[in-house]
């Protein structure tokens, strides 16, 4: 569909207008770059790891092209943060199961003590 | 290898915990990008990139053949801004920029994309009804102007040169910077006339 210089065509006119239909794109203007703390901080450990050479931007964006297919009405940043993983475990850098089981522990955590405290992990306001 | 009974959050902080105790990410260096996207890098690059652009008849010439060189004479390098290509509005062509399979996105001039780029009905839609697609969005483009839509890669990232609008001729380079939105460098709007508009 696409050319090598990236133009995907020329548009003819008169299309059939669909304001409102499911598949109207979102017209949010001026909204938060992360919506939540968590996808700021998958944000940054991508671009963090990329720019220290420790995984390819190339490799990630592979991913994250991959998980997004799989199901494009995913959150945009959990697929980035499941591209992230796959990236890692690909490279060796963390187990197939090391997330999950951490995430598990971090789960169980008594209520109030669900902020990183005594991990060394700080986290955005 | 994701379990979805996992909220995204909580994986987020274990990921991070394994990279922080493994050495692979520094905490402080992390913050600083995060800090660095969520509050310095901005739409204000590209506008000032366009704003010089109008003003300069040398550098547009220079930035619409070498992007990635003319942008980064500003100060503007960084990720994803390694290969530009600056596309130029006309009376004939309107362009507009997507990333049909993720979210490319020129991050050292426009910072990160909004949600509704990375939403898949943007990256599918604008590429089969272009036209109908920035209409909703509050652009009409007239029938005699042609629509090209330019696909971002891995390689390759675009930023939309808007025209420059009338009634701003004793403008300063300030001045214009202040009238480009970051839609606009997208191409899915333009700069819209300044001062009282004819009734």
């Amino acid at each position: 569909m696409t050319g090598r210089d990236g133009r995907i065509g020329s548009a003819g006119t008169g299309t059939a207008p669909d304001i409102s239909g499911p598949a109207a794109p979102p017209r949010t203007n001026g909204e938060l770059v992360f919506a939540e703390p968590w996808e700021g901080r998958a944000f940054g450990m991508a671009v963090t790891l990329a720019e220290s050479g420790l995984i390819s931007w190339d490799g990630f964006r592979d991913r994250l092209v991959a998980r997004i297919a799989e199901d494009p009405r995913w959150p945009y940043y959990a697929s980035w943060l499941a591209a992230l993983e796959d990236v890692l475990v690909g490279a060796g850098r963390i187990g197939t199961d090391d997330v999950r089981a951490r995430a598990t522990r971090l789960a169980d955590r008594p209520a109030g003590h669900d902020h990183g405290q005594g991990h060394g992990v700080r986290h955005a306001p | 290898m994701t379990d979805d009974r996992i909220p995204p959050s909580l994986r987020a902080e274990a990921l991070e915990e394994l990279l922080v105790e493994r050495g692979l990410v520094e905490p402080a260096v992390m913050d600083g990008f995060v800090r660095t996207y969520e509050n310095d890098v901005g739409p204000l690059n590209g506008a000032r990139v366009v704003a010089r652009a109008w003003t300069d008849p040398e550098y547009r010439a220079w930035l619409l053949r070498e992007g990635t060189a003319a942008i980064a004479s500003l100060g503007f390098t960084g990720p994803q801004g390694e290969h530009m290509v600056v596309l130029e509005q006309t009376g004939q062509v309107h362009h507009v920029v997507v990333c049909t399979l993720c979210s490319c996105y020129p991050w050292p001039v426009l910072g990160l994309p909004p949600s509704w780029y990375k939403d898949p009905a943007y990256r599918a839609r604008v590429v089969r009804e272009p036209r109908t697609v920035l209409a909703e969005m509050g652009l009409d483009v007239p029938a005699e102007r042609r629509i090209e839509v330019w696909d971002s890669s891995a390689e390759v990232r675009y930023l939309t040169l808007p025209r420059r609008p009338a009634g701003t001729a004793d403008m300063t380079e300030d001045e214009l910077a202040a009238l480009v939105t970051r839609d606009a460098m997208v191409g899915v709007a333009e700069v819209g006339p300044v001062g009282p508009v004819a009734s």
